[in-house]
């Protein structure tokens, strides 16, 4: 036993002991036998906290300062814990369980590299506003600073990219703690929240009551839900005198649980609805007010709509520069109402004319009222014009492409998907050509469908999130869209797939290249191809097996829907295919740097 | 316009609450010019002075990221009402000669400065007030004397009259 095993030990005692004092004699027994009054050691306590926030699955991976959750997880069967292969997976699981749920995903790890490693799923989640607890070990209150065996500071590494953070100072306090950081997690703008445990603090006596606070109140945090009445009246009375009004609805909508909202005002309006990368899903791709993504890849028709609007209402969306190429030159006509639950994401990139801050579910019901107060009704007459010109940026067809050749088009690919699960299945992607060609040619039907990291932009985020999204909704088929350079950056989950039984389907648009990388060194460094050809890629399908799976190798065009619909007839099987595409299409359309949002290729060398 | 601007801020008196305040500055390459810190007469708060500057844009951006931390529970522009703000500054010089050690006194006392710290080789002023005036007897001491070391607060400010930040 070490001096610091021995060291918690007295720490314990004397906690107890002070214990004992404030209880009298009468209860000492129950300190050891955990009778009338259930008590707990601090590991305990972390557990019954998650158990008593309703938390079913938590994913994680072990290490010293967290052997004492780990130990106290065996003796209990509420919360199944998934062990990774790599704890950067763990937070994507938690990440994808949180996006195509209600629910809050938890992440369990070691301190040190455990924690480290966690940066880049925590800044993942961070980006696009996920809720997540991340729970990671830290060394004894005692060491801490003195650069102890596995000692990283992990509330400093993390400060950026968490929307806030704790470290356990008292025992008595996780349980509240813990609460406070789910409260935070997913209240408000949702993000990860990081808990830093110290090993004191779990590997103690079982001497602690377990006493979660009923209501949770952090007196500095109140996010605004309802918007204000001046505001909506101003933004109704836009929107009532709006001849071209787009509605842009971004991930907010999603978070906000507002698509039955977004659907009631689309067809209150009866105007155009343009998705961001994160929206997609909040009105169904098949709707026809949807006129589809908008931004960089985006629909010709999107952009056109948002280039020649007099109103845009923008709901939960933050205007990310690859929405808005140059921002100077962000058009220009419209009056912006700009509706989301964040005031800083207001008038942050986009000046907005009027601002509304509350919840999207709460404000769209409010901007309805406001409108039937004002008897605001639309005459089809009066948007006729605006979806006639609309029809005329549709007729271009941007979504076109030439199938008749002998390689398999990346675009093929998805729209077989889309048949093959009857466009239900949850999708998620990695980051590259793949998931660009999945956000313009999988029309989703639902919000939470849609499942990508859109902010941050993370290579090997696919993979992990659709294992987290099957736990959340086991009964639903759930595919991976990948390219072959982002599965290889969290392969080793195949064999975390197996243990726990994870029958997903991953599809790899295989085009031997980086080629989202590829594309931009085409367009924008005279075809300079630095490092982008996988030279030695592994044979994927025997890559399945080996982890005990299903692989299979799509060449011809002709066999591929085919075989999707053999590998998605394995209902308990994980499915892994290898579609060879073609190597040099590049994604269209394309914005032109530093243009307008509407400054766009159609295909290689068409202009609009 | 670049405009410096005061932000008075109220927040937890949390271990790592600064560290969010500060790191939001660097993150968002916001400008601090000076930052000061202490507990509040209610020991669970902190107040930090901020100064800072941006265009409007940016300054509505800053406050509104402040506002944003967990921790903190009000932040208010001082420069948009009538405030009080001032700075202490401790100036070490030379003082070596009889003229010199007068012509410093002299400068000091037309300042409302002090001197609290003396040997036969030097003088220590104290001096507070705004930035402008504290900047001004910097040049005026350093065309009489060799200036050894400067140590400057910060700005502390507050409103005047009945407006207060408080919860
Ligand atoms: C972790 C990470 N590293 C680097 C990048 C930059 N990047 C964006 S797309 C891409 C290529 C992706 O290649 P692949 O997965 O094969 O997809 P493809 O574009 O070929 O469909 C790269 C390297 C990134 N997004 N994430
Ligand atoms: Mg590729």
């Amino acid at each position: 036993m070490s001096i610091l095993d021995k060291e918690t030990e007295e720490h314990s005692a004397a906690a107890s002991q002070s214990l004992l004092l404030q209880r009298g004699a009468n209860e000492s027994n129950s300190l050891q036998t955990k009778s009338k009054i259930d008590l707990f050691t601090g590991a305990e306590l972390v557990l019954e906290s998650l158990k008593a926030l309703g938390v079913k699955h938590i994913f994680g991976y072990p290490g010293g300062s967290v052997l004492d959750i780990y130990d106290a997880l065996l003796g209990q069967e509420d919360i199944e814990h998934i062990l990774v292969r790599h704890e950067q997976a763990a937070t994507h699981m938690a990440d994808g369980y949180s996006r195509s749920s209600d629910e809050v995903g938890v992440v369990l790890v070691t301190s040190g590299p455990g924690a480290t490693n966690c940066v880049t799923g925590i800044a993942t989640a961070y980006m696009d506003s996920i809720p997540m607890v991340i729970l990671s070990g830290q060394v004894a209150t005692h060491l801490i600073g003195d650069d102890a065996f596995q000692e990283t500071d992990m509330l400093g590494c993390s400060r950026p990219i968490v929307k806030h953070s704790y470290s356990c100072r008292d025992v008595e306090s996780i349980p509240a703690v813990i609460a406070k950081a789910f409260h935070l997690a997913r209240s408000g703008r949702p993000g990860p929240v990081v808990v830093d445990l110290p090993k004191d603090k779990l590997a103690t006596q079982r001497i602690y009551p377990f006493c979660m606070p009923e209501e949770i109140k952090i007196r500095s945090y109140s996010p605004t839900i309802k918007g204000h009445t001046r505001q909506i009246k101003k933004a109704a009375e836009a929107l009532a005198v709006a001849r071209r009004p787009v509605i842009f609805a971004g991930g907010g909508v999603i978070l906000a649980n507002a698509s039955s909202q977004l659907e009631q005002l689309t067809e209150c309006l009866d105007a155009p609805v343009v998705n961001s990368l994160m929206g997609l899903g909040s009105i169904p791709g098949e709707h026809p007010n949807f006129v589809g993504m908008l931004g960089l890849h985006g629909t010709f028709e999107a952009n056109k709509s948002m280039a020649n609007a007099d109103v845009i209402l923008a709901l939960g969306a933050r205007f990310d520069d690859r929405v808005t190429n140059s921002t100077n030159k962000f058009c220009p006509q419209a009056t912006i109402i700009h509706v989301d639950i964040d005031p800083t994401s207001i008038s942050k990139n986009i000046k907005a004319h009027i601002p509304v801050v509350g919840s999207i579910d709460v404000v769209i019901p409010q901007l309805l009222n406001a409108l039937k107060k004002s008897s605001f009704s639309t005459d089809p007459d009066d948007r006729k014009d605006w979806w006639q010109q609309i029809k005329s940026w549709r007729d271009r067809q941007c979504l076109a492409y030439e199938k008749n050749g002998d390689n398999i088009k990346s675009q093929q690919v998805i729209e077989s998907i889309y048949r093959v699960t009857n466009g239900d299945a949850y999708i998620t992607s990695d980051v590259g050509q793949h998931q660009m060609f999945t956000a313009l040619y999988f029309p989703f039907k639902r919000p939470k469908q849609w499942i990508n990291s859109g902010g941050l932009g993370t290579m090997g985020f696919g993979l992990p999130a659709a294992m987290g999204v099957k736990l959340a909704r086991p009964e639903s088929d759930v595919v991976c869209i990948s390219g072959d350079g982002s599965i290889q950056m969290n392969i080793q989950e195949l064999s975390t797939c197996l243990q726990y039984g994870l029958p997903i389907k991953v599809v790899i648009l295989n085009n031997r290249n980086l080629g989202m990388v590829k594309q931009i060194q085409d367009i924008n460094y005279d075809g300079r191809h630095a490092s982008v050809y996988m030279e030695s890629l592994p044979d994927f399908v025997k890559l399945a097996e080996a982890y005990g799976h299903i692989g299979m190798r799509v060449t011809c065009p002709q066999k591929l829907e085919q075989a999707l619909e053999e590998a998605f007839a394995h209902k308990n099987k994980l499915v892994l295919i290898d579609v060879e595409v073609e190597e040099h299409e590049h994604v269209f359309p394309m914005q032109k740097k530093l243009g307008a949002i509407d400054d766009m290729w159609l295909a290689k060398g068409v202009d609009r | 316009m670049n405009e410096q601007t005061i932000l008075s801020i109220l927040l937890e008196n949390e271990p790592g609450a600064l560290s969010r305040i500060v790191g939001l500055f660097s993150q968002r390459a916001f400008n601090i010019e000076s930052l000061t810190v202490a507990p509040t007469d209610d020991k669970s708060l902190s107040r930090i002075t901020i100064v800072t500057s941006g265009d409007h844009q940016i300054i509505e951006q800053i406050t509104k990221q402040v506002n944003k931390l967990v921790d903190v529970l009000k932040v208010s522009e001082l420069n948009n009402m009538a405030h009080i703000e001032r700075e202490l500054m401790f100036v070490k010089v030379n003082a070596k000669t009889p003229e010199a050690r007068d012509e410093i006194k002299r400068t000091a006392d037309i300042f409302r400065g002090q001197i609290v710290d003396s040997t036969n080789q030097l003088y220590t002023v104290q001096l507070s007030g705004k930035k402008d005036k504290l900047n001004a007897f910097i040049r005026s001491i350093r065309r009489q004397s060799d200036i050894i070391e400067i140590v400057r607060s910060g700005c502390v400010a507050i409103a005047r009259g009945a407006q207060s930040l408080s919860v």
